[in-house]
């Protein structure tokens, strides 16, 4: 193999593991130390500047970081590293002065946001403080998007919403709020310099089998329901709730029944319980509200006497696979299963639509319906259109909402300036020894051997009674330090300098986990065999020194369950190896509060 | 100082024929210089005792006084170990042995408890063909006492003192002389050929000696030093390579005609012996005395199994000793009772 080029920011970036499976890459060891260190402010900060939500993430975020997170392929569980965001968010004092100062002489550009969901805030957030003069535009009372219709106040207190949607409407962004905007034609004439689209997924998908037109008064689509509950136009449902669906919006709905009347809830479900699509900690709560999930029911009609919706029908199935290990459901002959119910929530699926954008404005849309966007730059075929979030290609998360709305902005921002939208900026990244003394490291890089801490759910009976009562109460602050202490710190980079090397095969000997082999160079395939320990998850590098000085040999070192412990550093005589915190941090459109530089 | 050593270890380490991993024949963390050759040397005894599937109560860990003695708390954690008077190690080893001879004993010790201090016991251990494994670990210093010469200093060796003038005790030769079956010499950096050596060491049912260069990072890895990483590196030469074979499992590579030897040992295990110069048999202790004299001469570093005897007798087969160890003896095994006590006496009227 060829040495590793360490100099490529990419590679360690990749070591970062949570860092790097999160869409907006998060500098998450960076945050979860100064938790430890009690700098909440400052740990909140670090993620606001990255994902500028993080009070309302460190609830609801769909955490693809933690089944990234290293300590998961060496621990049972991984960190529990959502849930030391909220705790940064929960206990962080003023954040005023750490907030961008938005200059009072605009640039001269006009960007118009269409839609105040995570995508579009996260544009306005990074635009406004380079003295862009933003207008979000909102069919809903105030911004915040599907975060606020969709998302409920059990999981998420409105207070915490409207706290850091403001952070970035008080940057001088103009809102029209309760302003539908129904032609992009009318849009594009009013002199804006770029137009941001994001408008989200806003169409529930329909089910469409006998009975629905019938009963249709008591049968809701998912998410228009969760948003007429948020915004306190319903109040009430049935004492028999069936809601169709394995995802997380069908999850809400459930819970959300069980709090308006809902005695007897039911979630129902095509597919096989492990295969749906909810976050298991989300099925999990929904079961602790006595939620039964029945699966591998497929939904056949709605049955409705004397007009009214009585209950469904629905055939029993099970999961067959091909030897592709495609899925199929094959009906297992039994009678159908009927169910009664009052109300019936339809979650299945949420769907894009744009009628108000004009199909002769230069904006093409390709066969299903979507707009044509660049995956790199967010721009459309319409130079100064740009999508983000889940209206650019379809129904995602916050968190890539947020990480799309970086990249428009960067996109809108070179665009505005006469730039090439082609051309990036590199991320801002540093590499920095940690070491304080001999055997002395910046970080705590002793390896506690705690199992994850469960965050508290406040009592069943209390929150059963209103939808507003959170039922998560966070990490108090000393849970929240243990477990931030249960975090790898993989962003300490360990840093081989191959020619101060003597090859006394220290670090292969104090190694825990078997990472370092010295042994003569090789194609991956063939090095990957010869190591210390077997080297059998492909996903992660394999770090490669030149040749050696003394014996030609080179030093491979398996970045696959590294624990970033500095023994390699501290038994090293001739510190070959060193421990370096590597900062990876994503171009963004403005330098916005330069917490990362501390 | 991290003085604690993570407890996770890589998920998917390979188990030995008794399901342990190489963890369960791991010790405490080193508190020897980073860098020290010794580290290495325990690293090796640790994984060629994973390997070979020894129960690790089946061992005993003999060690003297000396950086090389401290190092058996950092290997073999499970085993018994005995800490011994400065030098006096062989003699303790002797006691154990013969009270228990079904242990399998690893004599530690390092060029100033065995070459100085030590020598009077080293001999004797030697002549009597005790049944141990004895590696020296050898950085031709006395590192705990901050890098004075040792015995095993080469004549012409720069440390801090200045130049060694004086003539330096090889132990293979000296081992040799004194009738040992088998003697070896390595280098603490080189894993592929000690681990190997180590197996065939405690396979061997006899003396068997290992010589392990191991620079002393701290006192003895400066240039001119005779024992530092780069100089051995530098004039190592390879007398042979071992593989070593365990007992069941047959021999699959062939060799050209003359080049290699295979040896069978007490236990069943063999040992192929490859790279060997022509016709060259490692049992020829003349050919050895030769070999060793000959790459002194030259200032090359010979390494490899130099000798060995693999049909030789050890201490219990030449005084004749009772098989079963002594705690399994019974009173009726010792005391023979008061007929045979009579007749003795009737003997001796």
């Amino acid at each position: 193999m060829r040495p590793t080029d360490i100099t490529d920011p990419e590679y360690f970036h990749k070591v970062v593991d949570c860092q790097y499976a999160c869409p907006a890459h998060t500098p998450v060891p960076e945050y979860i130390r100064l938790i430890a260190a009690e700098r909440y402010t400052e740990a909140y900060m670090v993620n606001w500047e990255s994902n500028v939500f993080p009070g309302v993430l460190g609830r609801t975020c769909d955490r693809p970081c933690e089944p990234a997170c290293r300590r998961g392929r060496v621990d049972e569980e991984p960190v529990a590293i959502c849930r030391l965001k909220r705790v940064a968010a929960d206990n962080k004092g003023d954040v005023q002065a750490w907030l961008p100062e938005i200059p009072l002489i605009k640039n001269g550009k006009k960007v118009a946001l269409i839609g105040g969901g995570p995508a579009s805030l996260t544009v306005a957030r990074d635009l406004a403080p380079q003295g862009y003069e933003i207008h979000l535009f909102d069919e809903q009372i105030a911004g915040g998007g599907m975060m606020r219709s969709q998302i409920p106040s059990f999981r998420l207190p409105e207070s915490v919403l409207n706290e850091e949607v403001n952070f970035v409407l008080d940057m001088g962004i103009h809102t029209h709020f309760k302003t539908y905007v129904s032609s992009l034609h009318e849009v594009l004439n009013q002199g804006y310099d770029a137009v941001f689209i994001g408008t989200g997924a806003p169409k529930g998908r329909d089910l469409n089998i006998p009975g629905r037109e019938e009963g249709k008064a008591n049968i809701h689509i998912g998410i228009e329901w969760l948003a007429s509950v948020a915004f306190e136009h319903t109040a009430k449902i049935g004492k028999k709730v069936i809601v169709l669906g394995g995802g997380n919006t069908a999850m809400d709905c459930c819970r959300t029944s069980r709090r308006l009347g809902g005695d007897e809830v039911k979630v129902v479900v095509r597919s096989p319980f492990a295969e749906m699509k909810a976050s298991p900690w989300e099925k999990e709560d929904a079961q602790h509200e006595d939620i039964p999930i029945l699966d591998n029911h497929v939904p056949k009609e709605f049955v409705v006497e004397n007009g009214r919706l009585v209950g469904m029908r629905f055939e029993k199935v099970k999961a067959v696979y091909d030897e592709k290990g495609k899925r199929s459901l094959v009906p297992t002959g039994e009678p159908l299963v009927y169910i009664e119910a009052d109300d019936v929530l339809i979650a299945i699926g949420q769907e894009n639509t744009f009628p108000w954008i004009e199909r002769d404005l230069g904006l093409e849309f390709d066969n299903w319906g979507m707009p044509v966007v660049s995956r790199k730059t967010f721009q459309s075929t319409l130079d100064q259109v740009f999508f983000g979030g889940d209206a650019a290609f379809g129904p995602e998360n916050v968190i890539t909402a947020v990480a799309q709305g970086h990249h428009a902005a960067v996109s809108i921002d070179l665009y505005c300036q006469g730039k090439d939208v082609q051309v990036r900026p590199s991320p801002l990244t540093n590499l920095v020894s940690q070491k304080m003394g001999i055997h002395e490291w910046t970080y705590d890089s002793i390896v506690v051997n705690d199992d994850r801490y469960k965050v508290p759910h406040a009592e069943k009976q209390k929150t059963l009674r209103d939808r507003k009562v959170e039922v998560e109460l966070g990490f108090a602050k000393d849970t929240g330090f243990k477990e931030a202490q249960r975090c790898l710190n993989c962003d300490a980079q360990t840093v081989f300098y191959t020619n101060r090397c003597i090859e006394c095969d220290a670090c292969v000997d104090i190694c825990p986990t078997s990472c370092i082999t010295f042994t003569d160079n090789g194609e991956e395939d063939d090095l990957r065999t010869r190591l210390n320990a077997p080297a059998l998850n492909l996903s992660q590098d394999l770090y490669v020194s030149d040749l050696l000085p003394q014996t030609k040999r080179v030093m491979v070192k398996d970045e696959d369950v590294c624990l970033h412990c500095g023994l390699c550093a501290e038994r090293c005589p001739t510190a070959a190896w060193d421990m370096q915190k590597f900062l990876y941090s994503t171009s963004k459109a403005s330098n916005v509060c330069g917490v990362l530089q501390l | 100082m991290t003085y604690v050593k993570p407890s996770f270890r890589h998920p998917d380490l390979p188990k030995n024929d008794l399901g342990f991993t190489k963890k369960d024949y791991e010790g405490a963390i080193s508190t020897l210089c980073g860098g020290c050759g010794h580290d290495s040397i325990s690293g090796s005894i640790t994984q060629a005792c994973f390997e070979m599937s020894i129960a690790p109560h089946r061992l005993a860990k003999l060690s003297g006084i000396g950086c090389s003695s401290k190092t058996p708390t950092y290997f073999l954690g499970n085993s018994h170990g005995f800490n011994s008077v400065h030098g006096r190690m062989p003699s303790v080893a002797t006691g154990a042995n013969l009270a228990n001879r079904d242990l399998i004993y690893m004599g530690v010790s390092g060029d100033g408890d065995t070459a100085s201090i030590g020598m009077g016991q080293f001999v004797h251990a030697v002549r009597r063909n005790l049944n141990v494994v004895y590696i020296v670990m050898n950085n031709g210093c006395y590192g705990l006492t901050k890098g004075q010469d040792s015995a095993t200093a080469d004549v012409g060796s720069i440390s801090k003192n200045g130049m060694n003038q004086f003539q330096a005790i090889d132990l293979p030769a000296l081992a040799l002389e004194l009738g040992a079956s088998f003697v070896a010499r390595s280098f603490s950096g080189d894993k592929t050929q000690l681990i190997p050596l180590i197996k065939a060491a405690i396979s061997h049912h006899g003396f068997a000696l290992i010589d392990v260069i191991s620079p002393c990072v701290t006192f003895n890895n400066n240039t001119g030093s005779t024992k530092a990483y780069d100089y051995v590196r530098e004039h190592i030469t390879t007398a042979d390579v071992v593989d070593y074979v365990p007992p069941g499992e047959e021999i699959t590579m062939d060799y050209p005609e003359g080049t290699s030897a295979d040896l069978t040992l007490h236990d069943g295990s063999m040992l192929q012996l490859t790279k060997l110069a022509p016709n060259w048999d490692p049992r020829d202790k003349l050919a050895a005395m030769q070999r060793i004299y000959m790459s002194r001469a030259k200032q090359e570093i010979l390494t490899g199994l130099l000798y060995i005897d693999p049909n030789t007798q050890d201490l219990h087969d030449l005084i004749g000793t009772v098989a079963t160890p002594l705690n399994e003896l019974l009173e009726e095994d010792l005391c023979p009772g008061n007929a045979v006590l009579e007749e003795i006496n009737r003997g001796l009227r």
